[in-house]
């Protein structure tokens, strides 16, 4: 079993307490979204809010938190079913495959919406 | 399968989890059709009309609102409240019943 080496702070602890801090940041990012498109937008309202530095340092920090989440969460997902003794070496082979292509997934919802907070 | 309340909330929340996964490939999408000008403003605010968008959009808020408030749960949780057995199978409960409300409310706001 190599589950431990793919966490995301090498520590069960470590990991708790991020997904705890990144699921917060997540949920007040969302509700402040939410919040903002319940009182209706044009494109005008909506351009000017993300121009504004704060919105575009909140936004950042959501996705990083996202990131950050989203590779816990499903390393706690993967590590429970795809495993080796679940399925034998597969499950090993299995899920560090798909660890890969959930890294490369969030590294590009990073980097994608930096371009969009910074590129247009 | 037949499985008790807690264990339920505790499948959804992960399976919720994996769709937003998925499901925030979209939510970026649509934030860089917003962003990028005022045309892709009008054009992404013409597909967001389409009932097919809008059950997309409605999934996703779903899946968004019972991570959420199973999340919430989980922090309370953490504060040592509601740890016993009863107070878990309340908690799960809870879960399910204020996010289908949540959900029917985001549906409304959709339509």
């Amino acid at each position: 079993m190599v589950t431990a080496a793919t966490s995301y702070g090498r520590s069960g602890v470590a990991d708790w307490i991020a997904q705890r801090v990144s699921g917060i940041i997540l949920l007040a990012y969302f509700l402040f979204i939410g919040y903002v498109l319940l009182s209706g937008v044009d494109y005008a309202s909506w351009k000017a809010l993300f121009a504004q530095t704060w919105v575009k340092i909140f936004s950042l920090m959501a996705v990083l938190s996202l990131a950050a989440h989203a590779w816990i969460g499903l390393w706690s997902v993967l590590t429970d079913y795809l495993t080796e003794r679940m399925m034998g070496t597969t499950g090993n082979v299995l899920r560090l495959v798909l660890q890969v292509l959930i890294g490369i997934t969030l590294f590009v919802y990073v980097v994608w919406t930096v371009q969009i907070l910074w590129g247009y | 399968m037949r499985l008790p309340i807690t264990a339920w909330s505790s499948i959804t929340h992960r399976a919720s989890g994996v769709f937003l996964f998925v499901g925030m490939a979209v939510l970026i999408w649509a934030l860089d059709a917003s962003l990028r000008s005022p045309e892709s403003f009008a054009s992404l605010q013409e597909c967001l009309s389409s009932p097919l968008a809008k059950l997309v959009i409605w999934a996703i808020l779903a899946g968004l609102i019972y991570h959420s408030v199973a999340g919430v749960k989980h922090l309370i949780m953490d504060c040592g409240i509601g740890e016993t057995m009863e107070g878990g199978r309340l908690g799960a409960g809870l879960v399910f019943a204020l996010s289908a409300v949540l959900i029917v409310l985001a549906g409304v706001w959709i339509w």
